[in-house]
């Protein structure tokens, strides 16, 4: 499609989701008197940067449905992802909203080349988690056959990538590393011994020198994913150019600002990624600041595709951390500590190193002095329980490590209390 | 007397202090202790994956705790009972048996070598009647006072 063909589209179709969300959706009718803004302030595209932004918080206050646009009786999914705090993040969809998200994914498969004759192995999290369903349906629309495998067992992932010629593979480009360890360690070379020949890796920051070593490695091509579950879940993909993650333009509007002004940036800017998904009907989002940092290219790319880029995510502008594919922010960690009386509540660490391909995610907490016992029993016991809480709460195992009172840092202003050592 | 506080004599004040298995927090004890003046008759440590009980049996256990806590140690008084250990073989057994019978449940136990012989020290989760029943099957137990 040109670019002007498709600039064209994009506006139609965001002039129509602005005057439906303003019609229909109250929160978003009055974040638009607040801003000032009518729909019919929005002439052109150009026009966009006028319309106020939405937040990871608005769903938080808006829990669980009070931001949806459709009825229950449309609905036909939820899927749940962890909030900032206590209560997570509800996102329901129509049957036409699951229809655009895989239409977007099989797109995107197309482009990596993977379609009919390919197996593929879906080892994100199927549940709550939008990975797994949504590369399932996805791979499923592009005519692939789909083994749903989901997340662990890896020595009998391994057996089935053999046994039943898995062609590509969908998961974390960490958990790629550890499949490919264990493979090593059973004797089997992904490279030699199965006929693995590309990957769909996201859902963590992950570099390009990653992916080289995973290429190199494995003899496969590594694509990047793109996708969260607020924009309905992972749904952009490089393409078989690697030379950036194309978000199709019928489907979001991308912008990429300065966290700070607010104010967009040109292309090639490094900031923070705003989208609009254009054609959702249950819970639309616009200006939906996404909270990682990438750059924009609109320039057509070398596979000839006009819709635009945004290039490998590098960060996060909140403190988000993500812990094998899940969503963690400290902000969770320290809510749950709050609920558990036998230890300090405010004073805590968070520690992440990554011990051989996995991520892994300590907690040190300050046990509070009526509950020190000098029986060591009693200790794990309520080690065991932080531990239980923690893993509740942010669907992570934790480790979880005791202090005496007062033994943890504290911290005049900014607390910083993750130390991430993980090397990417 | 009552035999409540007949029972009482017998019962030793332990230090108990939390502390992450950390280099440096054993001398760190020591240290603080010997700064006090207190002498350290009887010492073990229970340890788990990342952190430990020390269990200290010391002539000034006032001090002791008031000092370990200046410091910046977690610590608290537990109760425990002082066996002297008779130098024949099933000593051990007989001393698990009468509380076993009598339904007392020992927590833990540890030896240490007394001025007078080795003393065995228990803690249990009914100090009182254990001392009455082990004093009741002949035991010789160690006085608070004398505390060794
Ligand atoms: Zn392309």
């Amino acid at each position: 499609m040109p670019v002007d063909e498709l600039r064209k589209l994009q506006y139609k179709l965001m002039k129509t989701l602005v005057y439906r969300l303003y019609s229909f959706s109250p929160f978003y009718h009055d974040r638009m008197k607040d801003a000032g803004v009518h729909p019919d302030d929005i002439r052109s595209l150009a026009d966009v940067k006028k319309l106020p932004f939405m937040y990871k918080k608005d769903l938080r206050d808006n829990y669980p449905n009070k931001m949806f646009t459709a009825s229950t009786d449309e609905l036909v999914r939820y899927h749940v992802s962890s909030g900032t705090t206590g209560k997570p993040t509800v996102v329901g969809y129509t049957q036409k909203d699951l229809d655009v998200w895989t239409e977007s994914l099989a797109r995107s498969l197309t482009s990596c080349g993977i379609g009919r004759g390919d197996v593929m192995q879906v080892s994100y999290g199927y549940g709550l988690f939008t990975g797994g369903l949504g590369l399932h349906y996805g791979a499923e629309k592009v005519g692939a056959t789909v083994v749903p495998a989901s997340v662990g067992s890896t020595e009998k992932q391994i057996t089935l990538i053999q046994d039943l010629n898995v062609t590509a593979i969908a998961c974390t480009p960490s958990y790629l590393n550890h499949i490919s360890d264990v493979a090593e360690k059973m004797g089997v070379s992904i490279k030699n011994d199965t006929s693995l020949r590309v990957a769909v890796l996201g859902a963590e920051p992950w570099t390009a020198g990653m992916r080289d070593r995973i290429q190199e490695r494995l003899g496969i091509r590594a694509h990047n994913i793109f996708g969260t579950s607020e924009i309905s879940g992972p749904m952009f993909t490089d393409c078989a150019e690697q030379k950036g993650i194309h978000i199709w333009g019928d489907i979001a509007y991308t912008e990429v600002i300065d966290s700070e002004t607010g104010e967009n940036l040109p292309d090639g800017e490094s900031g923070e990624l705003v989208v609009t998904v254009l054609q959702k009907e249950a819970m639309p989002m616009i200006r939906y600041r996404v909270g990682d940092i990438t750059s924009l290219d609109t320039s057509v790319c070398p596979c000839g595709c006009t819709h635009p880029r945004i290039s490998r995510l590098t960060g996060r502008v909140d403190d988000m951390l993500i812990i094998r594919g899940i969503n963690v922010f400290p902000s969770q960690v320290e809510h749950c500590l709050m609920q558990i009386p036998e230890i300090s509540g405010q004073n805590y660490m968070i520690i992440v190193t990554r011990d051989g391909s996995l991520d892994s995610m300590r907690v040190q907490v300050e046990l509070r002095k009526e509950f020190f016992s000098d029986k060591i029993d009693d200790l794990l016991e309520i080690r065991k329980k932080v531990a239980y809480e923690l893993k509740n709460a942010l669907n992570v195992s934790v480790d979880v490590e005791l202090t005496a009172p007062d033994s943890l840092p504290r911290f005049e202003g900014k607390a910083k209390r993750v130390i991430d050592r993980r090397v990417l | 007397m009552t035999e409540n506080s007949d029972s009482c004599k017998y019962v030793i004040r332990q230090i108990s202090v939390f502390s992450e298995n950390k280099p440096g927090r054993l001398s760190a004890i020591a240290k603080g202790l010997e700064e006090a003046d207190v002498n350290i008759y009887a010492f073990s440590i229970a340890e788990s994956k990342g952190f430990g009980v020390v269990r200290l049996i010391v002539d000034k256990s006032t001090a002791a705790l008031k000092k370990l806590a200046d410091i910046g140690f977690m610590v608290s008084y537990t109760d425990v009972i002082g066996i002297k250990m008779e130098d024949r073989p099933g000593g051990l057994y007989e001393t698990a048996s009468i509380l076993g019978d009598a339904g007392i449940n020992i927590e833990y136990a540890y030896a240490y070598s007394g001025r007078n012989g080795a003393v065995l020290i228990i803690r249990v989760d009914d100090v009182t009647s254990a001392v009455k029943k082990l004093l009741a099957a002949g035991k010789e137990l160690i006085k608070a006072e004398e505390c060794l």
